[in-house]
């Protein structure tokens, strides 16, 4: 083993295939803010497997020069699961989107999180489905007008974070494509993560779903309409650094440091929490009367799926000893027939025919 | 008539040899009939008989007791001669209970002998089983030669002294009914002595009060003198070598393993529970110690995706599935076809359409193997003719997937899967050589290029340095492997995943036919029809008749010297456990009217069901 890695640049993860996505599209950020963060993590290059469903963003893959597998739509986690489950050595990366990911997939990413399989899934929430042209997708907010909800949209979207958290996820956090520092820190972090990490990140859709994440992500705004959570530190934000999140009894909510409160009055995040709780209930923060949290929600230590696996295969090989196959097949109750057609018990000494 | 008042010579009865018998056990659920005919048949193939077995479960796991939902029932047949089935109709039954004599007695041949348990047939057991009269006493069973025991008063009897409750006590009377069918057909008890002892090595009481009941079993036979013949079956000429019984889906996951080791590769299993499928994943998962690992997914698609992630990382991937779950399988099997890698899918078949009957048996998928997914998706179909032969059939798919980087459909059913049979144990180096040399050096590479002759593209895995690439399901250039949506390239790589598949033929050995090369009728099948075909063949041809019979191991593609085969017989006869699959596939292919002999009703053909339509289509004329 060479104990010296060749240097690698951010050129070396661009593919040399024609990026494809509308001008504008939020899928830029993220792709530029992982051929950043992949050559800085350390690993050979031929180790990062990247896969992926259907939808725009999972035409991801194919821009980055890794190992890389386009799946079918929804499946990316189990395609990962199978490669990571017998090749723990590779690095695994999985980028979907919302519809890919909580609508047809999601099945996949709910056992997956469970399993705690050791794969890091980038979830571009663009809140719509950009690929087939426009229609409201699983996280689109009730009331949507897309081509298949003309008066609106009626069914309720799904709260992505809290999906993940109740799926039992290791690690769950969200980013924003534009808040490229931030997004660059997040990855890094889950890459760290053993097991499962989450990451949604709100992405642009500038031709179907236009300025989806304005209200929070918009310069003027953003500082007043988010709140970085951060282990150990106090849930303080706006502009200013006046205002601040505390838990009031079995609720969370704002105080205005104006009033007299500071700091010290905050909640103290905790990423490490084992009791998802509290995670849950800042995922459901938001609009109107919260600001959107960003940031690692949940953050906690447990062994992966396929650590599980190859543990077992190797206590079991440890313990017994490395199967033979003559003695898989030459087991249970035998008999041989000798060359006159004699019967007897078990495997004969002399082995005939 | 107790055991003291009917005492006699046991010498009393005739010794008849016979050439093969047939033995049907059949209870409740709860009555430990598949273990009492597995234990005839170890005695047996112990014994040198060749033999053939049929278990028959009910689709509930607790069916309400004593009812017709309940019965459970084990078929085995032991034979000094060849044989390919367990047997069309039974000489002997034991019926446990009412439901499970209302069940099989149709079956049993005239003037079969029928063992009962009397003590159940009282009246709410009859009323279950839907009997308006006792059948013990209304005259319905003169046709057979009948055997009441108070199998259960006469267990108990014999466990008298020994400290067991009533209800551990109860669960030994199948040992009853087995000492007295090792009685009937002269079978030795030590090798089930040997068996209860170490399976009971723990709890040596249990051990002793069954080997007790089955002594008793067979002690009462003899003391009553309850037969008045019995029977012997000489030992068959089997081919020298080393045996043992199998069950179809055990040997598949011992080739399997076989594969994995022969190639070198780790074998990954994904798959979803499912009857009659699901030994298979429960026999890989024991099998740790050779590197297998499984994953039970969370359903069907999720076990054949992450087959295909296993696949690109180097793996012998295999999913495991029956028909609804093939159905589930559909869009993903393209992925691998487009991808180009190297899945083995194994399809247990059972009856459809939709959940049917999960614990029965049919052919019926081969359609949908061949052509169930969307697009021009060619794949290699192969299918398993008997229980051992799932074991060379496993390796023959892990054989094709990997040298033609494919993925390969091999079709089981419930009745090979569960069915057993004498397996003659291969050589560890006969087996073939299935290493694989994975792509490692990048100078020249595409992922794309392809083998001359088997038209394969290179494997090239994660972790390679240099080779990094990626596919997917979009249509890809030939050679570089890049998304193409060019329409001359869709039309040149339709026609090279097609013709990959077609180039197989080149290889697949000639058709092998038992009888005459030509002549007036070839009976031709699938899968696990082939005991029935060729024993209804070479019965009717004992009798006269002009009939050969071949059989395919590989549906696609077909083996090239099939259209020549049938070309030199006047009638093609084709019997399937469906609506005439095949039969289509031959009449589509080589434009040639077939005769389709179909059965959907959940059994496999009998062998005189074949030899009954081989005499139709022949005539009487034609005996000579
Ligand atoms: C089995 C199947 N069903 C439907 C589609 C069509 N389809 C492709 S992408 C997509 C939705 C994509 O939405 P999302 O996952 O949010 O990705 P985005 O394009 O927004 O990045 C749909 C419905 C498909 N490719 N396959
Ligand atoms: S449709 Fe939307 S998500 Fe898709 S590439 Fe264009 S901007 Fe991006
Ligand atoms: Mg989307």
């Amino acid at each position: 083993m060479s104990t010296e890695l060749p240097v690698l640049t951010k050129k070396d993860f661009q593919s040399d295939q024609e990026v494809r996505w509308c001008p504008g599209c939020g899928d830029y950020a993220i792709l530029s803010c992982v051929q950043t963060i992949f050559p800085q993590l350390g690993i050979p290059k031929e180790k990062f497997v990247v896969v992926s469903g259907i939808g725009c963003s999972s035409r991801f893959p194919y821009y980055m020069d890794t190992y890389g597998f386009h799946g079918i739509h929804g499946r990316a986690p189990a395609i990962a699961s199978g490669l990571k489950a017998t090749r723990p050595d590779l690095e695994v990366w999985i980028a979907t989107g919302d519809g890919d990911a909580m609508s047809i997939g999601g099945n996949h990413l709910i056992h997956t999180l469970r399993r705690n399989m050791d794969v890091k899934i980038l979830m571009f929430n663009n809140r719509i489905y950009g690929l087939t042209k426009g229609q409201y997708s699983p996280t689109s907010e009730l009331g949507k007008v897309t081509k298949s909800t003309p008066v609106g949209s009626v069914d309720y979207p799904f709260n992505p974070l809290s999906l993940a958290l109740g799926a039992g996820a290791t690690f769950v956090a969200r980013g924003v494509d534009i808040m490229q520092p931030h997004l660059r820190d997040l990855l890094t972090r889950a890459h760290a993560h053993t097991g499962s990490a989450f990451v949604e990140i709100y992405q642009n859709c500038n031709i179907f779903n236009d300025k989806a994440f304005e209200y929070m992500s918009a310069k003027q705004v953003r500082a007043d309409q988010t709140v970085e959570v951060l282990h150990g530190e106090p849930l303080v934000f706006g502009k200013e650094k006046d205002k601040g999140i505390r838990l009031k009894g079995t609720a969370l909510e704002v105080i205005h440091f104006a009033d007299g409160h500071g700091p010290e009055d905050c909640l103290v995040w905790d990423e490490t929490d084992p009791n998802p709780a509290l995670a849950f209930m800042m995922a459901q923060l938001g609009p109107p009367d919260f600001p959107t949290p960003i940031g690692v929600m949940r953050n906690v230590a447990l062994p992966s799926y396929d650590y599980g696996l190859v543990h077992q295969l190797e206590e079991e090989i440890e313990s017994k000893g490395s199967g033979k196959l003559e003695d898989l097949i030459y087991s249970g109750e035998l008999w041989t027939v000798g060359e006159g057609g004699q019967v007897t018990r078990g495997k004969a000494v002399a082995d005939p025919g | 008539m107790s055991p003291e008042t009917k005492a006699k010579s046991a010498s009393a009865n005739r010794l008849e040899p016979v050439d093969e018998v047939v033995v049907r056990f059949a209870g409740d659920s709860g009555d430990g009939m598949q273990l009492t005919g597995t234990q005839f048949t170890s005695t047996s193939a112990l014994l040198g008989n060749d033999l053939a077995t049929l278990p028959e479960f009910p689709a509930e796991i607790r069916a309400p007791q004593g009812t017709l939902a309940g019965v459970s029932a084990f078929q085995v047949r032991i034979a000094d001669y060849d044989i390919h089935t367990p047997g069309d109709a039974p000489d002997c039954l034991v019926a446990m209970n009412p439901a499970a004599l209302k069940k099989s007695i149709g079956d049993l041949k005239q003037n079969g002998v029928l063992i009962v348990n009397t003590d159940e047939f009282h009246d709410r057991n009859l009323k279950k089983a839907g009997y308006e009269t006792n059948p013990l006493d209304d005259g319905s069973l003169a046709a057979y030669r009948v055997t009441q025991a108070e199998i259960t008063t006469m267990t108990h009897r014999a466990l008298e002294e020994m400290d067991l409750d009533s209800k551990a006590k109860n669960r030994s009377r199948n040992m009853f009914a087995l000492g007295m069918v090792y009685y009937l057909f002269s079978r030795p008890l030590d090798t089930t002595v040997e068996w209860l002892e170490l399976k009971f090595a723990k709890r040596p009481e249990i051990a002793e009060a069954n080997v007790k009941v089955l002594k008793a079993g067979w002690n009462f036979c003899e003391i009553t003198d309850q037969f008045q013949v019995r029977y012997e079956v000489e030992p068959a000429k089997l081919a020298p070598g080393v045996y043992r019984n199998i069950m179809g889906n055990s040997a598949l996951s011992i080739g399997l393993v076989a594969a994995s080791r022969r190639s070198g590769l780790p074998l990954f299993l994904g798959s979803y529970p499912i009857t009659p499928a699901s030994e298979i994943l429960h026999e890989l998962a024991g099998y740790k110690t050779f590197g297998v690992s499984t994953f039970q997914a969370e359903d069907e698609i999720a076990a054949m995706a992450a087959a295909i992630g296993a696949a690109f990382g180097g793996a012998l991937a295999v999913t495991s599935t029956s028909g609804p779950g093939l159905a589930l399988k559909s869009e993903a099997i393209n992925l691998a076809i487009m991808t180009e890698l190297p899945v083995i899918i194994c399809n247990i078949q059972r009856g459809g359409p939709s959940t049917g009957l999960p614990t029965m048996t049919e052919q019926s998928d081969l359609l949908q193997a061949m052509f169930g997914r969307n697009g021009e998706s060619p794949l290699p179909v192969i299918a398993a003719s008997s229980p051992a032969d799932c074991f060379d059939t496993a390796i023959e798919a892990a054989r094709l997937a990997v040298s033609y980087m494919v993925p390969v459909i091999l079709l089981s059913d419930g009745y090979i899967a569960n069915g057993s049979e004498p397996w003659r144990l291969p050589k560890i180096e006969d087996l073939p050589d299935l290493r694989v040399d994975f792509r490692t050096d990048p100078e020249g590479f595409e992922p794309y290029m392809r083998d001359e002759k088997t038209l394969a593209r290179p494997w090239a895995i994660p972790g390679t340095p240099g080779l990094e690439h990626r596919v997917g399901g979009l249509e890809k250039e030939n050679v570089t492997g890049n998304v193409s949506y060019d329409p001359a390239n869709h039309q040149l790589m339709t026609d090279l995943r097609a013709e990959k598949v077609a180039r197989i033929a080149d290889e697949i050995p000639p058709m092998s036919i038992d009888g005459p090369d030509e002549g007036k009728l070839l009976v031709l099948g699938w899968g696990s029809t082939k005991g029935a075909i060729t024993g209804g063949a070479q019965k009717a041809r004992a009798e006269g008749l002009e009939v050969s019979c071949a059989h395919l191991r590989y549906i696609n593609p077909f083996p090239s010297d099939l259209g020549d085969v049938l070309s030199r017989f006047e009638h093609v006869l084709i019997p399937e456990m469906n609506m005439g699959q095949l039969a289509l596939l031959i009449r589509a292919r080589y434009l040639r009217e077939v005769v389709s002999m179909t059965k959907v009703q959940g059994k496999p053909f009998f062998r005189s069901e074949i030899q009954a339509k081989i005499h139709e289509i022949l005539g009487a004329e034609n005996v000579h």
